[in-house]
């Protein structure tokens, strides 16, 4: 009898074990995610009982729409402005940081500070310090005789702002990753090459990015999945009610997950043409990633 | 390995600087007069009134229920993915079974999947389940994540001894038992981590919350201090004592636990 519940447990309960997280992962996760692409072929808006199969098009709607194409501009030219230098940043940030130094747990930790305070804080500490009346950046700028810009109302200027926000928030975090990749690399590598007269920036280029090719691939893919996803620093920037799904009055700084939410949640919830941006922008994100995949496959197959 | 020179600890110091400004600069808003904002140069000392500061974010928005908001759903959160993805790892990590090889690859593969995608047909199902304008809507669709199943498979693969489990066995413990008794215990390390980092991420969540809470009673910190900021009169010493509020309590569970966090995020990230 003892034998036999013991065998029953064995089999059963790792299924058990691990049930949980499917059932709510199926419910709260993969379901919507199918669901969307239902939703999607349907004119379905919140505020009728009514939603009529209409096949694709919605996707011929939102292919037609400028404002989408301006959203997607705007997505890529923020990612592109923070993705790259934070990355740049991070990387030498921890070849420092993987040098013998003094206080190496403070600079750790301060490191680490900005990301964890929340996009909705950082957004408006920097919409503060980008403002165009009182901001302290202007201040500067012009106590440096550059004059004032206004951050928000320009295309360049606001996207360099909202980048700022992202590369102030993350390159800690990138910088602690890099880092551990970093002290996995054996250490007599360095020896030799020291020897054998290599510079620290050559041992940096032939020695430490080779090494943490993985980890670099990682970080990048994961940077511009969350790059194509920005919604809290521009919804927060934009400040007045108004303003604030649609990126700025011209739609300057507006990134597909505002435009998303705008034609989801305020112009009579359509959550068909929504369901349809978030299709489109799911399609986007493989095909980055996809791309990036295939050009570090490039990259080992000619080295 | 070289130590670092002068040069490179300068450098160093300016970063440590550039994290920490922001934050300081919003404690030095917080503290102000409004209308010492509207000088110039801007105020770059701390100034005399946060207490006045922090009443009037409190006469503006029930920020004291949406902090306690925030709290009850970060915790419920918490408490529900370090549990989840304890019983997950363990049947990952030391328990044969039929599928398992897959069932581990689904998970790894439902990381890549952005969960905001998701919000449209989500919205359907809590108008469904009639959980709009309630935490209950912001809680559930949290409960379990890919990450936590993952994190935990690979501490416990090496951080739980198999001897351990079968001298349980030996013993007479069926799984349940071992779960608890010696799994969670060995687990407790990782699971500190995982629960801080669900902590902070789910205190920091905006869009969904911001999405499903209508009501100001119902809101969280985060969507609290974005109405804050989104007057049409800019108000920068409220939104900034918001903003401040917000984030003691973050940086408090920091101070305190940061170290095991960078830990934490190192050792994944080794592993990764």
């Amino acid at each position: 009898m003892r034998a036999r519940f013991y065998r029953f447990d064995q089999a059963t309960s790792p299924y058990l074990y691990i049930l949980p997280f499917f059932v709510l992962f199926g419910i709260f996760g993969l379901y919507p995610l199918g669901y969307t692409a239902w939703v999607s072929l349907h004119d379905w808006s919140l505020l009728s009982d009514e939603h009529p199969f209409v096949g694709l098009k919605n996707y011929g709607e939102l292919l037609a729409d400028p404002y989408f194409w301006n959203a997607l501009r705007n997505t890529i030219s923020i990612m592109l402005l923070s993705t790259v230098p934070q990355l740049i940043f991070a990387i030498l940030l921890a070849n420092m940081l993987n040098r013998k130094i003094r206080l190496q747990t403070l600079f750790r930790l301060g490191m680490l500070l900005p990301n964890v305070t929340s996009v909705v804080a950082v957004a408006v500490i920097f919409s503060q310090l980008f403002g165009r009346d009182f901001g302290l950046i202007n201040w500067i700028l012009e106590t440096l005789g550059l004059g004032r810009i206004d951050w928000q109302a320009g295309t360049a200027s606001s996207h360099i702002a909202i980048a700022v926000m992202i590369i102030w928030r993350w390159t800690g975090y990138n910088t602690l990753i890099f880092l551990a990749a970093m002290q996995a690399v054996p250490k007599d590598l360095y020896e030799a090459a020291t020897l054998d007269g290599a510079t620290p920036m050559q041992q940096l280029r032939r020695i430490t990015l080779p090494m943490i090719r993985p980890t670099l691939i990682f970080t990048v893919i994961i940077s511009t999945i969350y790059g194509m996803q920005i919604f809290a620093e521009p919804q927060v920037f934009a400040g007045s009610n108004a303003g604030a799904l649609s990126g700025g009055n011209a739609r300057q700084f507006q990134t597909l997950t505002l435009y998303l939410v705008e034609n989801g949640f305020s112009k009579g919830f359509e959550f068909g043409y929504a369901s349809a941006v978030a299709w489109v922008m799911f399609l986007i994100i493989i095909v980055f990633a996809l791309i990036n995949f295939v050009l570090v496959r490039r990259v080992r197959s000619a080295s | 390995m070289k130590s670092l020179g002068k040069v490179g600890h300068l450098i160093l110091l300016g970063v440590l600087l550039l994290s920490i400004f922001p934050i300081y600069f919003s404690f030095v808003v917080a503290s102000q007069d409004n209308s010492a904002l509207g000088k110039v140069p801007p105020p770059v000392l701390p100034g005399a009134n946060i207490l006045d500061n922090i009443q009037r974010v409190f006469d503006t928005v029930p920020f004291g229920q949406a902090l306690i908001n925030s709290l009850l759903v970060s915790a419920a959160v918490s408490v529900s993915v370090v549990l989840f993805s304890t019983l997950a790892g363990f049947a990952f990590a030391k328990l044969r079974f039929r599928g398992r090889t897959a069932a581990l690859v689904l998970v790894v593969a439902t990381m890549t999947v952005p969960p905001q995608l998701g919000i449209i047909p989500l919205y359907l199902l809590m108008i469904k389940f009639e959980w709009t304008d309630s935490l209950v809507a912001v809680i559930f669709p949290a409960l379990v994540n890919a990450f936590g199943v993952f994190f935990m498979t690979q501490f416990l693969r090496e951080a739980l001894p198999t001897e351990l489990l079968e001298a349980g066995r030996v013993d007479g413990c069926g799984n349940h038992r071992l779960f608890w008794h010696v799994v969670l215990p060995a687990a407790r390390p990782a699971a500190a981590v995982l629960g801080m980092l669900t902590f902070l991420g789910t205190w920091n969540d905006f869009i969904w919350p911001l999405l499903v809470l209508q009501s100001p009673e119902q809101q969280t910190a985060q969507v609290a201090l974005s109405t804050l900021r989104s007057g049409y009169v800019q108000d920068y010493s409220l939104a900034l004592t918001g903003t401040l509020l917000a984030t003691v309590p973050l940086l408090v569970v920091f101070g305190l636990l940061g170290k095991q966090l960078i830990g934490g995020i190192m050792h994944g990230a080794v592993k990764g």
